[in-house]
Parts: structure tokens; sequence; C-alpha cells
């Protein structure tokens, strides 16, 4: 018996069924994790002080009425449209208004529930709440996965959600909560620790690329080399991060101790140089491969075409092997780049700086909202370097497609 | 894998071996990075018993993650499926940017200490390699032959499980692995919330200043990594001869 195709199936079913095909599969899954979240589990907890046991409170007794009513009418209305099967543009629409919603709702809730004047209550988003803006993360970017965007209209939505983050972190709207009273005790420190964090993972990549990318180019074609420089670099990668940094502080603090001059330019067993080194070595093997890989790729028409019109070997690496690589290449350093800005936590751990201070401050102080303070920027920070360099490798890829023949 | 590349992994299997089961009789070796006369050996916890912790978190973690992962990406390949494989696609994308340590940070609100916020993130890390790798082979397999399997009168259920999953194996065991070693080396970071794994002796090295027992612990982890790599790349290349589509 032949399998019967889904347009067929569909001509003759059933009215149930006619109701069934007209569901979502994902919508559906997704809505029910925001009714749950919002209806079953609790939204907020609040706590008398920084690391006490705290009482979870539903949407309704952590909102006031105005604000409960708005956020429970907007997702229930969100709700049945997204398990429905909608338009890409409609679904867009009810997922970010009920992020939307959610983001108001918890700067609402941590104003109505601290008191006023009290400085050591805490409010914090509960399960409930992480569990509905996961799924209402997940619905927005479902929908705006099915528009198929361009590079510029990802860009452009990753600019529009900053841009709204900034402006409510600006005002002060989410003072109240947890974390921000964490940002707030830490406020002095938090802008330089953004930027140690920053300044680890670019510099290493940076210099991952700087010498990566030539040390592929040179050695691609002797295939012993090759096969050499890869295996080196694959065995680094197995070495776990927290003992590489480790392993690192000892050589740094000799150098430092014994070479003139070292001490000076910032090389010393305690501070960054163990974290930049480190991640250094973690991103050459990806760089290194990709570039490898890349260049593998040209076309051979391509290369004897290149040839045939007597361009000399630089200039064939220049203007034809690279700029078709570029794709490969960028991703090679998207991939790297986003994980250093990871790995770079660790830094925290070895007294490199960088937001894992407060990631490992929290763990060992037993305050959470201090390791959200530290992670929550980490996630921010990758996300948007992914999603700018994926917009950058996207035109790059057209670019490289023109050429080809 | 050549003759010489087995005879060096059957050798550190060796060295690990007796590394683990004596590791006294390395303490010579290890001595010059112990600063004074503090041991060269972690004998809080014997190494053996960590390793076993170690290896059996990874394994549930990676057991856990292929199991999901393969179910997510095969739903995600049938025409029920089909629509939602661009947002499965952005999903694996944008999952593989948030840092292992800030899976294991968040997690531990939720999971509180010990072991299980640290197979959550190792389970939640796991599953994007696979996912990406099983969604490659399942996706990359030549239309002809599922025609072909088509026309033989498989069910669709045949055409997965004996057409489909086997062309596709070498694609899967390529994640899993990729998975199992990020997962070797995330492990070691589980110890800053207390789970028992080689992370304690680098963490105990890092906080007394003891490069050797950050030595011991980091050089135990990237044994296992190489060799548990080296043991999958075995498995891949099996399943690879058995599709007969590569030499």
């Amino acid at each position: 018996m032949g399998q019967p195709s889904a347009a067929g199936a569909r001509i003759d079913a059933h009215p149930a069924s006619r109701i069934v095909s007209g569901l979502d599969f994902l919508g559906v899954a997704l809505a029910a994790l925001l009714s749950v979240g919002l209806v079953a589990l609790p939204l907020m907890v609040v706590r008398p002080n920084r690391i006490a046991d705290g009482t979870a409170l539903m949407v309704w007794s952590a909102l006031p009425a105005g604000p409960a009513l708005a956020l429970l009418c907007v997702s229930g209305l969100a709700t049945p449209l997204l398990a429905l099967r909608i338009p890409p543009s409609v679904r867009l629409a009810a997922g970010a208004a009920t992020l939307l919603l959610l983001g108001l709702a918890a700067g609402w809730a941590a104003d109505h529930l601290t008191p006023p004047g009290d400085r050591y209550s805490r409010v914090s988003p509960e399960a409930g709440w992480w569990l509905a803006f996961g799924a209402a993360g997940l619905a927005t970017g479902d929908g705006l996965a099915r528009l198929r965007p361009g590079p510029g209209m990802r860009v452009a939505a990753l600019a529009a959600v900053a841009i709204l983050a900034g402006l409510a972190l600006r005002s002060g709207f989410w003072d109240n909560l947890s974390v921000m009273r964490e940002y707030a005790g830490h406020a002095d420190t938090f802008g330089r620790e953004v930027r140690t964090h920053l300044g680890l993972a670019f510099a290493s990549v940076a210099a991952a690329a700087l010498v990566g990318i030539p040390a592929a180019i040179l050695s691609r074609p002797v295939p012993a080399l090759r096969r050499a420089l890869l295996a080196i670099l694959n065995v680094v990668q197995t070495i776990p991060s927290l003992a590489l940094f480790g392993m690192l502080i000892a050589p740094l603090a000799w150098i430092g101790r014994t070479i003139p001059g070292a001490a000076e330019t910032g090389i010393a067993g305690i501070g960054p140089a163990p974290a930049v080194v480190a991640l250094f070595a973690y991103a050459l093997l990806p760089v290194a491969a990709a570039t490898v890989t890349g260049l593998d790729a040209v076309p051979a028409p391509v290369r004897d075409a290149a040839r045939g019109v007597g361009m000399t070997s630089r200039q064939r690496l220049l203007q034809v092997e690279l700029p078709l690589a570029l794709p490969g290449l960028l991703t090679g350093i998207r991939i790297v780049l986003v994980q250093n800005i990871g790995l770079a936590v660790i830094a925290g751990l070895v007294g490199g700086g960088g937001l894992g201070v407060f990631v490992f401050q929290g763990i060992s102080q037993n305050a959470g909202d201090l390791v959200l303070l530290g992670a929550l920027p980490t996630v921010a920070l990758a996300s948007s370097a992914a999603v700018l360099f994926d917009a950058a490798i996207a035109v790059s890829r057209g670019r490289a497609a023109e050429m080809r023949p | 894998m050549s003759r010489a590349g087995y005879l060096a992994h059957l050798a550190l299997l060796a060295l690990l071996g007796a590394f683990l089961l004596t590791p006294q009789s390395f303490a010579g070796l290890l001595r010059p990075f112990a600063p004074g006369d503090t041991a060269p050996i972690y004998t809080q916890t014997p190494l053996l018993t960590l390793t076993v912790n170690h290896l059996l978190l990874v394994a549930a973690a990676t057991l856990a993650a292929s199991v999901l992962a393969i179910g997510f990406a095969v739903g995600a390949t049938r025409p029920a499926g089909r629509d939602v494989l661009p947002f499965a696609r952005a999903v694996a994308n944008l999952g593989q940017t948030f840092p292992p340590v800030a899976v294991l940070a968040l997690a531990v609100p939720v999971f509180g200490f010990g072991p299980l916020p640290t197979l959550v993130a190792l389970v939640l890390y796991g599953l994007l390699p696979i996912f990406e790798t099983t969604l490659t082979g399942l996706e990359g397999l030549d239309p002809a032959l599922l025609e072909a399997a088509r026309g033989m009168g498989l069910t669709d259920r045949q055409r997965l499980v004996q057409v489909e999953l086997p062309l596709a194996l070498p694609m899967i065991l390529a994640g899993i692995r990729l998975s199992a070693v990020i997962g070797l080396a995330t492990a070691t970071i589980g110890s800053t919330v207390a789970a028992s794994t080689l992370g304690e002796v680098i963490i105990s090295g890092l906080l007394t200043g003891n490069t050797a027992y950050v030595l011991q612990g980091g050089l135990v982890v990237s044994a296992l990594a190489i060799l548990i790599d080296a043991a999958f790349h075995i498995l891949e290349q099996g399943a690879a001869q058995r599709t007969g589509l590569r030499s």
C-alpha cells in the first residue's frame, strides 16, 4: 500500500482530524508550557534578605490587579494563537507581546512586593516566570525563524532587543529586582569586569587568527606538516580549561620573574596572562582547521583558471583563494569567539578577572542572583556575537557565491 | 588509524591505568611541581574513585543527551516535523552560544549543589552537537536511496530503522564523540558546585597553589578524552564501512 501524501490525507479527513491538522505541533507544546508556567507555577519569589529562604507567589499575588490582568489577558490571547497554524508574522507578534509583558511584569512585581524603603528584601523571578519566558522566547524565535530572515533583519531584531533592554535598565525599571540589587552592590567593578571579559575573549581570538591562519596556509600544501599541526592542536583541545589555566600559572610566573621586561608587559602568574594564553591555545585548532577546510573547498577549476590568467601564487592566494575561503574562515572565528566568551568565565577562578568573578563569588556565597549577574551578561554577549557573526558569514557567503563559476 | 596510532593509544591507556592504580609510584615525577614539602599526589579521595565518578557522570549525561537529541532530530526530519526544522536549527545554533559554565551556574539556583546541576548542564550542553550531526546525517542522505527504499515497499518505520539511521550512524557517532569529549572537560567545572569529579583535584591545586595537583587532574582528564575520542573514531570507521558508501 502506498503512503498517502499529506495533502491527500487532508481532503478526506474526518472533522476531528481536520481540527488536529489545523494545530501546530510545536506551537501546542510551547502554548502548554506557557500556560503551565503562568497558571500552575509560582511567578516570583520574595526573600527577607539575600540568602534566606523565600516565599513563592503565584501571578495573582505577585502582581497588583491591573498588571496581573494585563499579563494573563495577553498570554491568554497568545496561547490559542500559538497552538494554531497561523502566519509566522502573527506568531512572532504573539510571542513578542508575551515576552514584553513578562519583562514588564518582573519590574512591576518587584516594585509591588518591595516594601517602601526596604533595602534588604529580594524579589526574583521563580520557576513559572522562567518557564513562561523560555516558552515565549522560543515562540518568538520560532516565528522569526519561519520568516527566514536575511542577515539585515536578524541584526535589526538583535538591535531592537538590545535597545529595549537598554532602555529598561537605564530607566531603573528593574532596579527592585534582586539581580539589579546585586548590580547596585557591584556597580563599581561591573563595567571593568565586562571590559576585561571582552578583552580576554577578543585578544585571544585575534592572536589565534594572526597565528593560526598563516600557520594553516603555510602547512596546508605539506600533508605531513599539516597532519602534525592539527594533531597537536587537537590534543590541546582535550585539556580541560580549568587545568590549562592552572598549569599556565607557574610557567608564566617564572617568565615574569626571570625575563627582564616581561613583568612590565603584564606577564605574570596572577592576573589575565594565564587566561589569555589558555584561551589562545583553545582558539588555535578551530581557526587553523577552518582555514584548511576553507581553502580545500576552493574548486579546482577556479584555481586552474587563476593560474591560467597568469596570477602568481601570492595573487591567487590573496585575490582568489582567501576570498572564497572567507565564509569558512569566518565560521571558524565565530565558533572560537563564542566559545571563548563562555570560557573566559573560568578566568574568574584563577584571578584573571572578567564576569566569572561574579559567577564564582556567587557560587561560593550561595547567592544565586550574583551568579546570574555574571552568567546573564555572558550569555547575552555570546549570543550577540553569534548573531552578528552569522550575519557577516551570510553576507560573505553571498559574495563568495558570486565569484564561483 | 595507523598501527603506530593504535600502539600509542594502547601505551597511553596502560600509563593511565598504572597511574590510577598506583599513583604513589609517580610521586617522584610530580615532586618538582609541588611547592615545599607538600604531597605531590592528591590523596583526599582516591584518584581512581574520582575518575570512576567522573566517567559515570559523563556517560550518564551523554547517554541521556544522545537519546533526546537523536529523538528530536528524527522528529524534525519526518514530514510532520518539517515546519519545526528551521526553528530547531536556530535553537541548536543559539544554544551552542550558552557557555557551559553559565549553564552550570544557572542550574545551581534550581537544582542546588552536588552532581545534579552538573548532570543537567552536561545533558543540555551535550544535546546540541549530537542534534546537529544527526540532522546533517539524516538530511545528507541521497534522495535516490530513500526513493529506492520506498520502491522496495518499506514502511516509514522500516525505512528509518533499516536505511536512514544505519546510513547516518557515522555522523551520529561523531556527534556523540564531540559531546562526550566536551562533557569530560566540562565535568571538571562541576566540582565548583560540589560534584565529585576530577575537577576536585584541579581546584584543590588552584586553591593551594599546588601545580602538581593541577597537572595530575588535568592530564588524567586529557588522557581520558584522547582515549574516548580514539575509541569513537574506531566505532565511526566501523559504522562507515558497514554503510558501504565510503571506503
